[in-house]
């Protein structure tokens, strides 16, 4: 990465505006507008016809290091963002060991920004090696060099209620959220997918769409009992929309994300039994798709977080029951958002930068991303082709991983530039 | 038809085929000598992941009537249980150049999966919690020869629907050849989405007995008792047992059936599983003619199932 730290973006349109040259000058945007003075000394992008991001913000990603290397590293999964257009993402705690202590969200700290591809953010286990039963040293971990806001048993569901409560209450200290996996274990034992008519034909075990509902609902007065922040991960059916909607509507401090799986993809693709589709919370049906798209469109739904999940091969070519739940999905989100909410109407490329961006950095606490392009803001930039189309080939892609449902599926759009504080970390589609 | 997964992809055509063509070589095992040419140089394994030994025999008498070579592949004493994943026991079985596999699995999809694996004929023989079509096939076949007909039966299936594969298999099949099938069982035991399946449901079987020409008992695992889908063995008698009494209300040619193993006392009571209105043990014996349809059909290509004899 030893380019100029002086760049001439020219012609990109911010947030699918009108076109404007972006001057990037020492970390920094130093000018958004007309055809700019030009600073001779810049090397120029010309990027006619793109569109110009701030950069993208994960809430949700599972980098798999330390434990799980063979499927993913900080490293790898860092290059998978910023392909995918991402600056920053949060990686999960479900690691092995887990992310439950100071010393281990430092030490993911520490690989990401070694990685340097993407601002590596830690999430924090909310309690000890996911127990559900002990609460994990959230102060430390908040108050370590990874400065912790996001606490999750993510994998987990933190189904006691009353340490949900106490969960909710302590971060307030250090002004952090809990991002609760919403599945109420005994509703789900053993469960492969949506409970539905397509499980009962299968003959595979139902994950109902109450387990989700019930614990979000729960969640939901809680947090507002206690006055405390919550954020809902991956919701996946349309009665989880109507709750978030109702509880909003209560003055409820609660977001939300969806992935882009559950924006695009329905329970139906598992009756080819390929465990490629199987993921959790699981696909779920049409309708819970619309709803979705209606709740991220209209802000019930605050966010879009890619739950990427990769697994070595052997993990999903197997049987159903015994395949690993998840979905590699950060060098695909744009392009299924583009192509479930920007292709069908419901969102601009401003809502697009919103719920990816701007709002999960919100909700995470991360100052320095999800800014608005403009002068003196980080130059945290993604340069996206939205008119391109790509046939998804997973083997291409930077993860570790393979398993894209998308895999030979055709998907709108390509990221051509990623911009972090200055510096390009892919450029012409390619890993700097 | 280049695999058996499901009943479902069965045309009424095809099934009666499979029917028809068991029925001639039902009369094989009536002969002295037992053996067709019909397969000889064909290799069949037996992929069995699950315990079940009748089964397995039956496809191997199947199988070795046709004087197919029969290879037994069980996870028991195999590297399978040394924890092969399927995906290269399926490997190996397509190096051996296996013209058909035959599997039985504890995983919903298995048969699937391996079909996609291997160039040879799959045969569902119970996945999981899915399905298992040969029995339906088998159990079509029993109603068919004892009650002459099966368009217009009346069938209630009764037990645990919600983990039987073969009551899956049995609904699709049935429906596809004409007969009208209900389901018995408390609700718990029946899937949320029944009511999109095609048959009738209810929660009653003094209400469905006198209705019924076949009434076929499923095994209802004592497990369940334990993950409460009822409260006690005694009142799943009670209520769903097909006892002396409730016999009783079944009208002079009705058949009972069971796809067994059967838990006497439980499901079906000792003087009724030996009645001779019951059909185990026919249920058996077709299980072989019918097997033998099902893989003629699949591996025997072009020569007349019985042959012209050699
Ligand atoms: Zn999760």
């Amino acid at each position: 990465m030893t380019h100029n730290p002086t760049f001439l973006i020219r012609g990109a349109r911010p947030l699918g505006g009108d076109p404007a040259d972006i001057l990037i000058r020492d970390g920094r945007v130093a000018a958004v507008g007309a055809p700019a003075a030009g600073d001779p000394a810049a090397e120029v992008v010309e990027a006619h016809g793109l569109i110009a991001l701030p950069g993208l913000v994960d809430l949700h990603t599972h980098l798999r290091e330390p434990g799980r290397e063979d499927a993913e590293t900080v490293a790898s999964g860092a290059r998978a963002a910023a392909m995918g257009g991402y600056t920053a993402v949060h990686a999960m705690a479900n690691t092995d060991p887990v992310a439950d202590t100071a010393g281990v969200v430092e030490q993911v700290w520490r690989l990401g920004r070694d990685a340097g591809h993407c601002d590596v953010q830690p999430v924090g286990a909310v309690t000890q090696n996911l127990d559900g039963a002990h609460l994990a040293e959230l102060g430390a971990m908040a108050d370590s060099i990874a400065r912790v806001r996001v606490f999750s048993d993510d994998g987990m569901c933190v189904s006691d209620a009353l340490l949900m409560r106490r969960a909710l209450e302590y971060v307030k200290a250090f002004d952090g959220v809990v991002a609760q996996h919403a599945q109420e274990p005994r509703l789900t034992e053993g469960a492969q997918m949506n409970e539905g008519v397509v499980s009962d034909r299968l003959g595979l075990a139902g994950w109902p769409a109450v387990a989700e509902e019930a614990i979000i609902a729960r969640d939901c007065l809680l947090a507002e009992h206690v006055g405390s922040r919550l954020h809902i991960c991956h919701v996946s059916t349309k009665g989880s929309v109507q709750i978030l909607r109702w509880a909003k509507s209560r003055g409820c401090d609660v977001t939300a994300e969806v992935t882009p799986h559950h924006l695009l993809l329905t329970d139906d693709l598992a009756e080819s039994y390929d465990p490629i589709y199987k993921v959790n919370p699981p696909l779920r049906t049409a309708e819970d798709v619309a709803a979705l798209r209606e709740a991220l469109a209209d802000g019930t739904i605050d966010c879009v977080a890619t739950d990427h999940a990769p697994h070595p091969i052997e993990a999903k070519e197997t049987e159903w029951s015994n395949a690993a739940m998840g979905m590699i999905g950060l060098e695909t989100a744009l392009s299924v958002v583009q192509h479930t909410m920007v292709d069908t109407g419901l969102l601009d490329w401003a809502g697009v930068a919103e719920r990816m961006s701007a709002t999960p950095a919100r909700i995470g606490r991360l100052s320095g991303h999800g800014r608005p392009l403009e002068v003196g803001e980080p130059a945290n930039v993604t340069l996206y082709d939205a008119a391109a189309t790509r046939e998804i080939d997973p083997a291409a892609m930077a993860s570790k991983s393979g398993n894209s449902p998308y895999r030979g599926t055709t998907l709108p759009g390509r990221v051509v530039a990623t911009f972090l504080r200055g510096t390009p970390t892919v450029l012409d589609g390619k890993i700097q | 038809m280049r695999h058996l997964l499901s009943a479902g992809d069965l045309s009424r055509d095809e099934a009666t085929l499979v029917l028809d063509t068991a029925r001639e070589l039902a009369q094989v095992s009536s002969r002295s000598v037992k053996k067709l040419p019909t397969l000889r140089g064909r290799t069949v394994v037996n992929l069995f992941y699950e315990d079940s030994t009748r089964t397995r025999i039956s496809f191997e008498a199947a199988a070795k009537r046709m004087s197919a070579d029969v290879i037994n592949f069980s996870a028991k004493g195999s590297s399978v249980s040394k924890g092969e994943s399927l995906k290269d026991t399926a490997l190996t079985l397509q190096a051996m150049g296996a013209d058909g596999v035959v599997i039985r699995h504890s995983a919903s999809g298995a048969a699937r999966r391996l079909a996609g694996w291997v160039d040879g004929a799959v045969l569902n023989a119970g996945d999981g919690t899915h399905e298992h079509p040969t029995q339906a096939l088998l159990d079509a076949y029993t109603m068919r020869e004892r009650m002459g007909r099966l368009e217009g039966l009346r069938v209630a299936i009764v037990g645990d629907i919600r983990h039987s594969r073969v009551a899956r298999s049995n609904v699709l099949l049935l429906h596809t050849l004409g007969a009208e099938v209900t389901l018995v069982a408390p609700p718990t035991l029946l899937p949320v989405s029944v009511g999109t399946w095609p048959c009738a449901v209810s929660y009653d079987l003094d209400e469905v007995l006198p209705k019924s020409d076949v009434v076929m008992m499923l095994r209802v695992q004592a497990e369940r008792m334990r993950a409460a889908f009822f409260p006690t063995a005694r009142e799943y008698s009670r209520r769903y047992g097909l006892d002396r009494d409730r016999f009783a209300r079944l009208h002079d040619d009705a058949i009972v059936m069971h796809p067994g193993p059967m838990i006497r006392g439980m499901e079906i009571s000792a003087e009724v599983a030996d009645s001779p209105r019951s059909t185990i043990t026919e249920q058996v014996a077709n299980g072989v003619s019918v097997r033998m349809a099902v893989l003629y059909l699949l591996l025997g290509g072009s020569e007349s199932a019985i042959g012209n004899g050699n």
